[in-house]
């Protein structure tokens, strides 16, 4: 039926948080006169920890593109059809490329937008596939079905022993279109369906599909393994459809998302909330440990969140052309009020729970 | 009082211990024991709470549990069909003394 856009992305309406500062305004709590909560940094200070380290460079993330067929209101990059501009070109992918292979980083996570969109995107997966290192493509599902061109994606995933990584926020049509848009839930099915028909999520395939569940409003998600639970028997009942792992990952005030949270007067509740759910122990498994994050322009992040804030890499280092593997890897973290979405109850990274 | 039931007295729970802390405390306790996940999963509990607290109509339970619902991942329609629940349980306790009234009818007229 295909996907109908709910709005313009914030940068294309003219919204205030289409601009980092102003987000990171709304997050330092400058303007909170009541009610503000403890900030990150404290919050680490009173654990006797001075800063979150690197413990080792495993994971490549790009984020290819803010070009996307959805706008979901959630969206933590404000991804949309309108945002044409920001597209990874071939010499960043290629420069990528040289990294990944001469610092033998293990997975390239490729994220967007939707990747699928780049003109690159499947010359870049056929060249790590080659150069041996493990693909993640964070794929929305709804592009398999936007247009011709694309439904021949879960072949090329097949082909490429892609793992697909695709979001899902419930296995009902009102909550996922709410979140993702109209007619995103009809072609989501449809696109899982493809997926399975080659082999994705079918046992002993080696072919892996997980979903991702963020929680469509104000609150904390559940627990990963009861959710995965319930999304399994649900799927498999109404769809016949299979998948490895779901993801619970908890939405973090930056944003769209962020936007959602004022506009509704949630904000501080929310805050309040994963202040209150911190959770120390989440502190060992933070995704920015193990992960960097390249933005379309090749500029190099401690996640996706902190590239969305454009809170670049501390140090001299801060684009791929001056890439410095030791600079990198002794590096601190650059940490702010945003990151107590990933240290809250079971913790939140780009593959789930983390304590 | 200007309001028998404020939103924000739901975030006060917890302090009825102040008044009688060994019950309070043992009540909570009780409480955590019985929502953890166990023969029924965290999900079905929630559900049968949210249909308990419409059937006593409590407007802080079905605040609480609405939330709750949503968060153990349970969607629009099982809570709906867990409110039906409520009412069919509900409605069928009324009707089910039609059959005491049908008995006292026939009992007292020719
Ligand atoms: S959340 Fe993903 S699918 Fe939705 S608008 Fe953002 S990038 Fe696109
Ligand atoms: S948002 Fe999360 S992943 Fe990013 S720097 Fe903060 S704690 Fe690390």
């Amino acid at each position: 039926m295909g996907v109908k856009q709910i709005s313009k992305s914030l940068k294309a309406s003219g919204n205030a948080l289409g601009d980092h500062f102003y987000q990171l305004k709304v997050l330092s709590q400058k303007d909170i006169h009541d009610g503000a909560y403890e900030n990150f940094h404290k919050k680490l200070k009173s654990l006797n920890v001075d800063a979150i380290k690197v413990s080792e460079l495993e994971i490549f993330q790009i984020n290819i593109g803010k070009l996307c067929n959805q706008t979901c209101s959630h969206c933590h990059v404000d991804a949309g059809p309108d945002r044409k501009e920001e597209n990874m070109s071939f010499e960043t992918l290629e420069r990528c490329l040289y990294l990944i292979k001469t610092y033998n980083f293990k997975k390239v996570d490729i994220t967007g937008g939707a990747p699928e969109m780049n003109a690159y995107f499947r010359w870049f997966v056929e060249e790590c596939t080659k150069a041996g290192v493990e693909v993640m493509v964070r794929c929305n599902l709804t592009i398999i079905m936007a247009n011709k061109k694309y439904h021949d994606l879960p072949d090329f995933f097949k082909a490429n022993h892609v793992h697909v990584i695709s979001s899902l926020p419930s296995f009902s049509a009102m909550r996922t279109d709410a979140q993702r848009g109209d007619g995103v839930f009809e072609d989501s099915i449809a696109a899982l369906k493809m997926l399975n028909a080659v082999g994705f999520g079918q046992e002993d395939s080696g072919l892996i599909i997980d979903l991702v569940y963020n929680p469509s409003g104000a609150y904390l998600p559940g627990d990963q393994k009861s959710l995965e639970a319930e999304f399994k028997r649900q799927l498999k009942r109404k769809f016949d459809i299979v998948f490895n792992s779901l993801f619970a990952i908890t939405n973090l005030p930056v944003s769209r998302f962020l936007d959602y949270l004022l506009e509704t007067g949630k904000y501080l509740d929310y805050m309040h909330e994963l202040v209150g759910a911190f959770n120390p122990s989440t502190l060992d498994g933070l995704m920015c440990k193990n992960t960097i994050s390249i933005s379309w322009d090749g500029f190099m992040y401690d996640c996706d969140f902190n590239q969305m804030l454009d809170l670049k890499f501390t140090g001299k280092a801060k684009h791929i052309d001056d890439f410095d593997f030791e600079e990198i890897l002794n590096r601190k973290i650059i940490v702010n009020n945003h990151c107590y979405g990933c240290t809250a109850g079971a913790g939140s990274s780009c593959g789930g729970e983390i304590a | 009082m200007a309001n028998y039931f404020n939103s924000e007295d739901l975030k006060k729970f917890g302090n009825i211990t102040e008044f009688q802390k060994p019950m309070g405390d043992k009540f909570f306790e009780y409480y955590t024991e019985v929502f953890k996940e166990g023969a029924l999963t965290v999900r079905e509990k929630s559900l049968i709470a949210l249909a308990v607290a419409h059937a006593v109509q409590c407007p802080y339970c079905i605040d609480a549990y609405s939330s709750d619902c949503l968060k153990k991942g349970a969607d629009e329609e099982q809570m709906m069909e867990a409110v039906h629940v409520a009412a069919a349980i509900k409605g069928g306790a009324t009707l089910v003394f039609g059959v005491q009234m049908m008995n006292h009818v026939k009992d007292n007229t020719m």
